[in-house]
């Protein structure tokens, strides 16, 4: 049933995939950020209680949904990488922490800017955003340990453990708003159920969340190359490969 | 799926199930601290679950919406009081400070201060708790929810605050 995944655990392989996909990623993260941003910042009619300052909505919403999701994609990473001892999916797993960890820098940053006006207080110790500042700590963690052991194999397995400990944080995180009473309202948008916004504030936000997608896609595409590079640097087919690149 | 990557992959996720029903245990055991606030309902019949009630002079925060026609302005200071309600219950919330620009007659409020008695709030700060809706001024008429800004003396306005 795997079988067609199974070219990909070579390293040389995925890292031309992933050249591929590169330009790709980045033309489409002009375009749709380009286009979500102003639509948002300019063309979406003013809230009727905010006024203006709801379209941070516009960044913060995918920047925190983001944060979970790379979450979840680095704990599958490690989950693999800790079972079937994929050494690429160690690679992946260094490449996201990073990002994922700036996704949450960014959403805890909006959303105090967005409190301060909304609320009247830049920061509350309330469930979601205390189980989001853990999820920062969570990502300082794992990039922390990635780092901390000279050997990557024994890193990728230290670093592995704490991503998938920290997992029971996610379903914390997207369900805190329901479970106990907080300052942070509800979810406006969630994959199952109508939004609650109006239709012509919904579509610039999907255009915005598609955006951040490919940017962090292309972000992530950029660092994993240079995790695989880093790691094989003794490989034969690394060498043949930076003796015949073109420097620019 | 030979057997060492099984005993691996068991491994793992009996450690995560562990994990995860610490967590829930000790997040079901908290569960009522972790609550931001009180509502009037929990502060007149105590908690759902556990019946706590809050005691007179202690620091709790209350949250519920704001009465209609309740709120009291000081016409020669900051003084604000106003009532907040959620289930029938009702209570007094005594302010001295700036409100946020979201205050209005039914929004939804916490206050945050200590309870000078059993249905009567001294407040230390007011914060306004959004709701997850957002729409256009021209829908929000429509549907009769116009925002409408504090009400401010004109003393307070040449003052600046």
């Amino acid at each position: 049933m795997w079988k067609w995944l199974h070219p990909y655990a070579n390293p040389e392989v995925s890292y031309h995939f992933t050249g591929k996909l590169i330009p790709w990623f980045s033309k489409l993260t002009f375009v749709l950020l380009t286009i979500g941003i102003i639509w948002a910042l300019l063309f979406v009619p003013a809230d009727y209680q905010q006024g203006n300052s709801f379209r941070i909505f516009y960044l913060h919403v995918p920047a925190a949904m983001l944060s979970m999701g790379i979450y979840v994609g680095m704990a599958i990473a490690a989950l693999s990488s800790l079972v079937w001892q994929i050494k690429l999916a160690d690679a992946s797993a260094a490449a996201m922490a990073p990002v994922g960890a700036v996704m949450t820098a960014i959403a805890l940053f909006t959303g105090a800017a967005w409190g301060r006006p909304t609320w009247g207080t830049w920061w509350i110790w309330d469930a979601r955003l205390t189980s989001e500042l853990i999820l920062l700590f969570l990502y300082l963690g794992v990039i922390a340990l990635h780092n901390a052991f000279e050997d990557k194999t024994l890193a990728g397995k230290a670093a592995g453990i704490l991503s998938l400990v920290g997992v029971v944080n996610i379903p914390i995180i997207k369900y805190s708003v329901e479970w106990w009473n907080t300052l942070h309202q509800g979810s406006t948008v969630s994959k199952l159920g109508a939004p609650s916004m109006s239709s012509e504030m919904y579509w610039p936000f999907l255009v915005c969340l598609l955006g951040f997608v490919c940017f962090i896609s292309w972000v992530i595409c950029i660092r994993f190359r240079n995790e695989v590079l880093a790691r094989n640097a003794m490989r034969p087919w690394v060498r043949d490969y930076v003796k015949n690149v073109e420097v620019r | 799926m030979n057997p060492r990557r099984k005993k691996r992959l068991t491994i793992v996720l009996s450690v995560l199930a562990g994990i995860g029903l610490i967590i829930g245990l000790v997040l079901y055991a908290l569960s009522q601290n972790i609550d931001l606030f009180y509502t009037p309902y929990e502060v007149v019949h105590g908690k759902d679950d556990t019946g706590v009630k809050p005691t007179i002079g202690q620091r709790i925060r209350v949250g519920g919406l704001v009465v209609a026609g309740s709120v009291k302005r000081d016409e020669d200071s900051l003084k604000v009081q106003f009532d907040l309600t959620n289930k029938g219950e009702i209570m007094t919330i005594k302010y001295d400070g700036i409100l946020p620009d979201l205050f209005r007659e039914g929004q939804g409020i916490i206050a945050n201060g200590s309870l000078i008695d059993q249905t009567v709030l001294e407040a230390s700060e007011v914060l306004a708790k959004h709701d997850e809706n957002y729409m256009p001024k021209e829908i929000a008429d429509s549907l009769g929810e116009g925002h409408e800004a504090p009400k401010y003396s004109d003393e307070q306005l040449e003052k600046g605050y």
